[in-house]
């Protein structure tokens, strides 16, 4: 057996901001044919070690060394990399909507590179960009060719780009969360394609994710970084099989896990909190062309479900983005137009505006995204203490702070110090800019909690976070619905979190509920072909 | 992850901006100077005055600047009220014992120099220090007063469309849908008059005032904000915080000023300094055109006029110009530093948040 001759070698690699180093001296190689993953949480500097390999970093400061085939690519002048670009060394992106050009057909954004670095002609390369992306698994290669990216589905347009990445056919394919913006059963399609183009060709890649399972199926070898430092690498065996570091144990102790106090059977004889029936949603879209002048059309987003929630328990509701669960999470609260009957607490949602108002207070939210959950302008008493203006008014300024700040205490935000010490006051007039992303999702939960609802909507509560920051927030939701008896409408497609979290499960595809039940038997022994896809997908 | 937080001081957001502003060091000298020259301006009656500030006239005090006092009160021969330019009142007035303060500039807006020793347009003398106009006004004066006017006006102008153009515009994104679409086809039609013919056609019907044309044009200079503002609300209304509002039962009134707002004001004040400039423009080529302010209003656009028309009096319209273009310097300075400041691509050191 032959040595691995090294294709990649990088020393030392430092990316600093101004005085702000963010990549601390990176040292790692890739041999030809290789496939190493970079694992590390968002902020690890993981992105920016890919980006600044291909000096795709504007305003930074690189230092280092990273040696292609014998040549420096920190060293290079602009016009020398841009050979190595789509050349020796190609990238695809996470997010394939923003990175292919929106006014050209992929057909055409793949050909261009056949032409510019093979100086092909215009027929040619258009016959060899239908063949590459009949090659990525793209059906109907001919009429998609001619498809604008808008026109394609998420995983056509990832099959595109990664098309577009082959088409120079690069001895180094550097992939930034090739999956994380698809749907759990798409991750697994692409990162096959991924594979079998990497076998076929022989070329090395660098997976660049946060994703563990996803490294698990797919590296050879594996590098963990935190914080701008590689803190242990090795061959996926070694790694997850012996983990060395700290980090490198906590990131893979950080499945969600399910409380072990957390009960299992509702209390008898109890009225459901949250209560639907033939719950149907549509929206208005227009009709095309000179038709939309007089009339409108109506899409179905949520067709007829059917649930009831238990007091202290969560119902899970899991499905792939469009399938309607977050429409779901609006018209149970009453955000949006629906029909059908839905009550709170027995009761259906009020049309006169104060009674509606006062069954707000039942029902509280939480949204996805920690970073547009909080209005930038408002101080965290502000934000944490609005929903008693609305809900009790009566309360002196002095009681209010202390519900705010036994609303932030119960989050976990206030640590052990006593509610008068200057750094909870100075706490208090903080803007949510200067919290962390865990952080802020803890403030939207206190925000949510601070009314004293029965039922907490979770709409993908914890998608947005590191799987560490992810691990702690859903124990914090577990201890609060066990203290508090809440009941939880848990929205998300993470099946991991369903695990973790749910008692009972509805299975949503298009709008309807595919399949209902204890949350043990629909995951331990799925009926529906969907779920079972989805179970699979999901699968380690 | 600790998730207690040490004790620091924390910055508003527009806290933040306004340092970010100050470290502009041209749009922030911009702003005090031209802080300086509206307070200047406001209490021009100090600094250009035909009266003298305070009289001391054979042992008793006289504040001619607040009352008239008539010309027998100083020796004169006649009950009118004083002229101080007069030689024969300051002939009195400099006896010995007696004793006058003057303000730096010894004319007002309105004075005419009967007493000038060159003809009328009078070019920069000792008495007139820029000279006068083709009336024997002092040129120096009517700059002081004029700028004033200018400023006032343009601040009450912005104020207004800002309030109006704010209001329309939120209740546009806000509200969206039918609303929104008649609210769009009014401003259509309403944007389509012919703003200059409606204010020719106004000035012949009603007295002119400067109240009068701030109404006009008040009515025609709120729509293009009112875009900006509805653009920014149909975008800030999708967010999960005015939806986590909306789940709370706030009113429709307390999401609009307390969540929205706030955050839909970068583009409203980015524009203010060009709004200001804009409308200084607007008053000046107005009464350029003699549609404008009253006559007998110190008014930068009159002095142009009257540039024009004494074209070999250079030194009307060069000072003219010079003070129109100081001013329209610094506003644009000033805005182009408040655009920087409130780029939400300007990210500082402070923006980043914790550990994740």
């Amino acid at each position: 057996m032959t040595l691995p001759k090294t294709l990649l070698e990088v020393t030392d690699l430092r990316v600093a901001f101004g005085s702000h180093e963010v990549v601390k001296g990176v040292t790692f190689h890739i041999n030809a044919g290789e496939k190493l993953a970079l694992v590390g949480e968002s902020g690890s500097g993981k992105t920016l070690t890919a980006l600044s390999l291909l000096g795709l970093v504007a305003n930074a400061r690189t230092s280092g060394q990273a040696m292609l085939n014998g040549q420096d690519l920190l060293s290079m002048t602009e016009r020398q990399l841009r050979g190595v670009r789509g050349g020796d060394a190609a990238m695809i992106f996470q997010e394939p909507m923003t990175a292919l050009n929106p006014l050209m057909t992929v057909g055409k954004q793949v050909a261009e590179i056949f032409q510019l670095k093979q100086g092909l002609t215009q027929y040619q390369s258009a016959q060899e960009a239908i063949k590459l992306l009949a090659s990525t698994g793209l059906a109907e290669p001919a009429a998609k060719a001619n498809a604008y990216p808008h026109q394609l589905s998420g995983g056509q347009r990832q099959r595109a780009m990664i098309a577009m990445a082959l088409a120079s056919a690069p001895k180094l394919l550097l992939a930034d969360e090739p999956t994380t913006a698809l749907d759990v059963s798409l991750r697994g399609q692409i990162l096959e394609l991924l594979a079998t183009q990497q076998r076929e060709r022989g070329m090395a890649v660098l997976l660049i994710t946060h994703d563990l399972q996803l490294v698990r199926r797919f590296a050879d070898r594996v590098a963990i970084m935190e914080h701008g430092v590689l803190v242990e690498q090795g061959t996926v065996a070694e790694v997850f099989g012996n983990p060395q570091h700290p980090y490198t144990q906590k990131l893979l102790n950080s499945r969600p896990q399910r409380d072990p106090l957390s009960p299992v059977a509702p209390p008898a004889g109890a009225v459901s909190p949250l209560q639907a029936q033939n719950l149907a949603v549509s929206y208005p879209v227009p009709k095309p062309g000179i038709r939309g002048w007089f009339g409108r059309g109506w899409a179905v987003a949520l067709k007829g479900v059917d649930f009831a929630l238990q007091p202290g328990q969560t119902l899970g509701v899991v499905g792939e983005s469009g399938s309607g669960k977050s429409t779901l999470a609006l018209a149970a609260l009453d955000l949006i137009a629906f029909t059908g009957d839905l009550r709170v607490g027995g009761q259906p949602w009020a049309r006169e505006a104060n009674a509606n108002r006062r069954q707000r207070s039942h029902v509280q939210v939480v949204f996805q995204d920690p970073f547009s959950s909080l209005s930038p302008r408002m101080t965290v008493e502000q934000i944490v203490g609005e929903g008693l203006d609305v809900h009790a008014p009566e309360l002196s300024p002095a009681q209010r702070r202390e519900r705010v700040l036994a609303a932030l205490a119960s989050v976990g935000l206030l640590g052990d110090g006593p509610y008068d010490a200057p750094s909870v006051q100075a706490m208090l007039q903080r803007y949510p800019h200067e919290f962390s992303g865990g952080q802020r999702q803890r403030l939207a939960i206190a925000r949510a909690l601070i009314v004293e609802p029965a039922v907490l909507v979770l709409d993908e509560p914890t998608s947005a976070l590191d799987v560490t920051v992810q691990r702690q927030v859903l124990m914090l939701l577990q201890r609060l619905q066990r203290e508090r008896q809440l009941s939880y409408l848990l929205i998300t497609h993470d099946v991991d979190v369903i695990r973790a979290m749910a008692h009972q499960v509805l299975v949503i595809k298009g709008g309807e509920v595919v399949e209902r039940g204890r949350v043990t038997s629909v995951l331990g022994a799925p009926r529906h072909v969907y779920t079972q896809a989805l179970l699979a997908a999901a699968a380690h | 992850m600790d998730n207690t937080l040490a004790f620091t001081p924390s910055v508003s957001p527009s806290r933040r901006a306004w340092q970010r502003f100050k470290r502009n060091r041209l749009g922030y000298w911009s702003l005090v100077v031209f802080c300086v020259l509206v307070g200047l301006s406001l209490v021009a009656e100090l600094v250009s005055n035909d009266r003298p500030l305070v009289v001391r006239y054979q042992g008793q005090w006289y504040a001619p600047m607040l009352h008239d006092y008539p010309e027998t009160t100083f020796g004169g021969d006649f009950p009118t009220p004083t002229d101080y330019l007069d030689p024969f009142i300051q002939q009195k007035l400099a006896e010995p014992g007696n004793w006058v303060l003057y303000a730096p500039n010894r004319y007002g807006p309105k004075t005419l120099n009967y007493f000038a020793k060159t003809p009328n347009p009078s070019a920069p003398t000792t008495d007139n220090w820029l000279g006068t106009d083709d009336r024997g006004r002092d040129l120096l004066a009517q700059l002081i007063y004029g700028f004033r006017v200018s400023v006032l006006f343009a601040l009450a102008l912005t104020v207004c469309g800002v309030a109006l153009g704010v209001l329309t515009g939120a209740i546009q994104g806000y509200f969206g849908g039918k609303t929104d679409l008649a609210f769009q086809r009014f401003i259509e039609i309403w944007g389509s008059m012919p703003e200059l013919y409606l204010l020719i056609i106004f000035s012949a019907l009603f007295q002119p005032s400067l109240a009068l044309l701030l109404v006009l044009l008040s009515l025609f200079g709120w729509m293009g904000l009112s875009d900006y503002v509805r653009a920014e609300f149909l975008r800030n209304r999708q967010m999960d915080y005015v939806r986590a509002a909306r789940a709370m039962g706030l009113g429709h009134w307390h999401i609009i000023t307390r969540h929205i707002l706030p955050n839909s004001l970068t583009p409203v004040v980015t524009f203010l300094p060009f709004r200001m400039s804009a409308a200084i423009l607007a008053l000046t080529s107005l009464d350029f055109l003699g549609l404008g302010v009253p006559p007998g209003t110190p008014s930068l656009g009159e002095l142009l006029s009257q540039g024009k028309n004494n074209i070999d009096a250079w030194w009307i319209s060069l000072s003219t110009f010079a003070v129109l273009v100081v001013t329209l310097l610094l506003l644009t300075f000033m805005g182009d530093a408040l655009r920087d400041a409130l780029d939400p691509r300007m990210v500082d050191a402070s923006n980043d948040g914790g550990a994740p």
